[in-house]
């Protein structure tokens, strides 16, 4: 999970990192009352997921209340590359004497976490590692030691932040690694991580991904919840169970595991179509399981064709064929279901498939053949 | 010989229980001729669940039994725990096919292995497991889709990062009448106990496997250090497929490790990187398996 910048904030001060005063607003009355409340001047910032927010118009600094009024009524409702601004975050403005850029996450390769800290921050950390990759300064963190003082102190020794940071950034950085470790993120970000003129060091933006694996141990997370950003697919997809990610073509997917699900969006692509969605129903391919797909795909206007391919493993074939025909009398479907049914006991799996047998109804014996079938009915991108 | 388990080895069930997954999953993996030795349940001690005796603790288990592999099915909740209690009782090889286990958790059981078991082997989590055809299957493979080695025939190797086009590669095989020394899920979780280059290297030194299969997908650079490593210490021929070759940056596809971001890990890439070290890539699995037909027929 993804959070805004505003949540992100309010979970780096959890964690003690200091983060400037500020409220949230999803009106302009709101604003005003929020940048009164924390003091001029204040920043209004669009809070939306994607980048390049600034340059679209969405932060700006407001010296008074009608500014903050101005600004708020501006940004709200403002579309940003296709995400449109409910909610700002109104925070007192910082003066800053220096930017820099802090972050943790995963390095797979080394399987263990990689700290990137440099004194070129506020820009995006791509361009610095492409024009100026010395200017960032990598350590790897073992998890069974995790960070100290010591190491952070060295860290930004090295990474060339100003003197008077050192401190205040080895505080911050090791708040830091306990808020991607103990607060179970996937990423966390601080860009740009400041210098104020006074000496101080604090997280002017916050970027945090949650690792959703880690939800049980997080009940707090649920606040975060009801506001993400999620396509009306992804979000019945969600409520369901299922594992779907939305695309824009006309033939529907629904596979078992991860990788034959990805395998056939590729294979729909190899033979000229275009594959609506990523949607892996798991291991029970139950009727359950298998109505919530058909439902989920049907509600997408664009699907022309469903391609259902399974391959039984433990999801034996008879019981996936039963899954089928139960949610067929369960979901009106506006598209033909084309099916590919192999591995264990695929055979009865058929059997049970061919009395619905149908123009609606098709079953191929491989993944290409069903394939072809599918983008036959679908049309070719 | 097979490699990681064969007829010989002998496994536990950790948190056996008369409704636990492992009790569903080690019956089967029973049922297929895997020597099932014991279990564990620190509520269950003393007694047996359909034949196989349950003990308190992994350490008391394999004290009884001289188990040497161990079966984790738990919750993700348990799951990074009980891994490395079976570490520290003395098992040398451990499967956990837990889906959903926290990165954190699982980053940290890991180094704590190389750092504190360094000998013992962690299969996943969050994969399928492994089966040595007609000897010995541990985790969720349908056992009668995988073909045993046919005598005087080659035998072929196959390792992949994906659960159900582990099983399509089986199947590929066995359609073509190919048996298979040893299929090794390593899971598609962001950090596996496994590698790639492990089982590559394996299959290299196994005097049974003659060829290697290698079914990877996208995210991380897992698949390019494999190309790396085959083209200076893999002498065996390699088929390869790679799934999401369509698919859009940025969104998680299914496994955790299934990402393209910042234009890393990207399909197009491992493709790329495995053809320049001597691999057969197919476009699909099917290709990779007529592939890996034709390096065969080449040996002979």
């Amino acid at each position: 999970m993804d959070l805004f910048e505003y949540q992100g904030k309010q979970y780096f001060a959890r964690f003690g990192i200091p983060v400037s005063a500020g409220g949230v607003a999803d009106t302009v009355d709101e604003a005003v009352a929020q940048a009164d409340a924390v003091g001029y001047p204040v920043v209004v910032k669009a809070q939306v997921q994607v980048g390049g927010r600034g340059k679209a118009g969405g932060v700006k600094l407001a010296t008074n209340a009608e500014e903050a009024r101005l600004h708020a009524g501006n940004i709200l409702g403002l579309d940003i590359k296709g995400h449109v601004v409910k909610r700002l975050w109104i925070e007192h403005a910082s003066d800053i004497a220096k930017e820099y850029y802090a972050s943790f996450t995963l390095d797979r390769s080394a399987k263990k976490h990689l700290g990137m800290l440099s004194a070129q921050g506020g820009v995006e950390i791509e361009q610095v590692a492409a024009t100026d990759p010395g200017a960032i300064a990598r350590i790897l963190v073992d998890p069974v030691d995790g960070l100290g003082p010591d190491q952070a102190r060295a860290w930004v020794l090295a990474a060339k932040l100003d003197p008077e940071a050192v401190e205040g950034a080895v505080d911050i950085l090791v708040k830091l690694y306990r808020c991607y470790v103990d607060g179970d993120a996937d990423l966390v970000e601080i860009n740009p991580l400041i210098l104020t003129p006074d000496g101080r060091v604090h997280a002017l933006d916050a970027k945090v991904t949650l690792d959703d694996s880690a939800s049980f141990r997080h009940p707090e997370w649920d606040e975060f919840r009801g506001f993400e950003e999620l396509d009306p697919r992804d979000a019945l997809a969600r409520e369901k169970g299922l594992q779907y990610v939305g695309l824009d073509g006309t033939v529907g997917i629904i596979a078992n595991g991860a990788g034959l699900a990805m395998s056939t969006v590729d294979v729909v692509s190899q033979v000229g179509g275009s594959p609506a969605n990523f949607l892996d129903i798991g291991g029970g391919a139950n009727a359950d399981v298998m109505a919530a797909a058909l439902e989920v795909i049907n509600t997408d206007e664009k699907v022309k064709a469903i391609f259902i391919n399974i391959f039984g493993g433990i999801t034996r074939g008879e019981e996936v064929a039963n899954g089928i025909v139960q949610a067929l009398g369960r979901v009106e479907l506006s598209s033909p279901i084309v099916i590919r049914l192999d591995g264990t006991n695929a055979e009865e799996g058929r059997e049970i498939l061919a009395p619905h047998a149908s123009d609606r109804l098709i079953s191929k014996p491989t993944m290409l053949e069903a394939a072809e079938a599918a983008v036959g009915l679908a049309g070719r991108a | 010989m097979a490699i990681f388990v064969d007829e010989n080895t002998t496994v536990l069930i950790q948190g056996l229980s008369p409704t636990s997954q492992g009790k569903y999953h080690g019956l089967r993996n029973k049922a297929y001729g895997t020597k099932v030795v014991a279990g564990t349940n620190p509520n269950r001690a003393g007694t047996d669940i359909e034949g196989i005796p349950v003990y308190a603790s992994v350490t008391d288990a394999v004290g009884a039994t001289g188990a040497t592999a161990s079966f984790i099915s738990v919750p993700p909740k348990g799951a990074a725990a009980a891994i490395e209690e079976a570490a520290a009782a003395g098992i040398s090889f451990i499967v956990c096919i837990t889906e959903g286990i926290p990165a954190q958790d699982e980053a940290r059981t890991y180094n704590r292995l190389k750092r504190d078991f360094p000998a013992v082997r962690l299969l996943g989590p969050n994969c399928p497991g492994v089966i040595s055809p007609g000897k010995c299957n541990i985790g969720i493979t349908a056992g009668e889709i995988a073909l045993p080695p046919r005598p005087g025939k080659p035998a072929v190797g196959i390792v992949s990062r994906s659960g159900t086009l582990t099983y399509q590669a089986l199947y590929e095989l066995k359609q073509q009448g190919v048996g298979v020394s040893t299929c090794v899920g390593i899971g598609g979780d962001p950090v596996p106990g496994t590698s790639f280059i492990d089982c590559l290297e394996a299959f290299e030194a196994d005097d049974e496997t003659s060829a290697i299969m290698m079914i990877g997908e996208i995210g991380g650079s897992a698949e390019e250090e494999a190309a790396e490593y085959i083209s200076h210490h893999v002498t065996k021929p390699v088929s390869a497929y790679i799934a999401g070759v369509t698919a859009p940056p940025g969104k998680k596809m299914g496994h955790a490790g299934a990402i393209v971001s910042g234009g890393k890990g990207t399909a197009q890439a491992k493709i790329d990187a495995l053809r320049a070290a001597g691999v057969k890539v197919g476009q699909n699995p099917t290709e990779a398996g007529e592939f890996m037909v034709e390096l065969l027929d080449a040996l002979s």
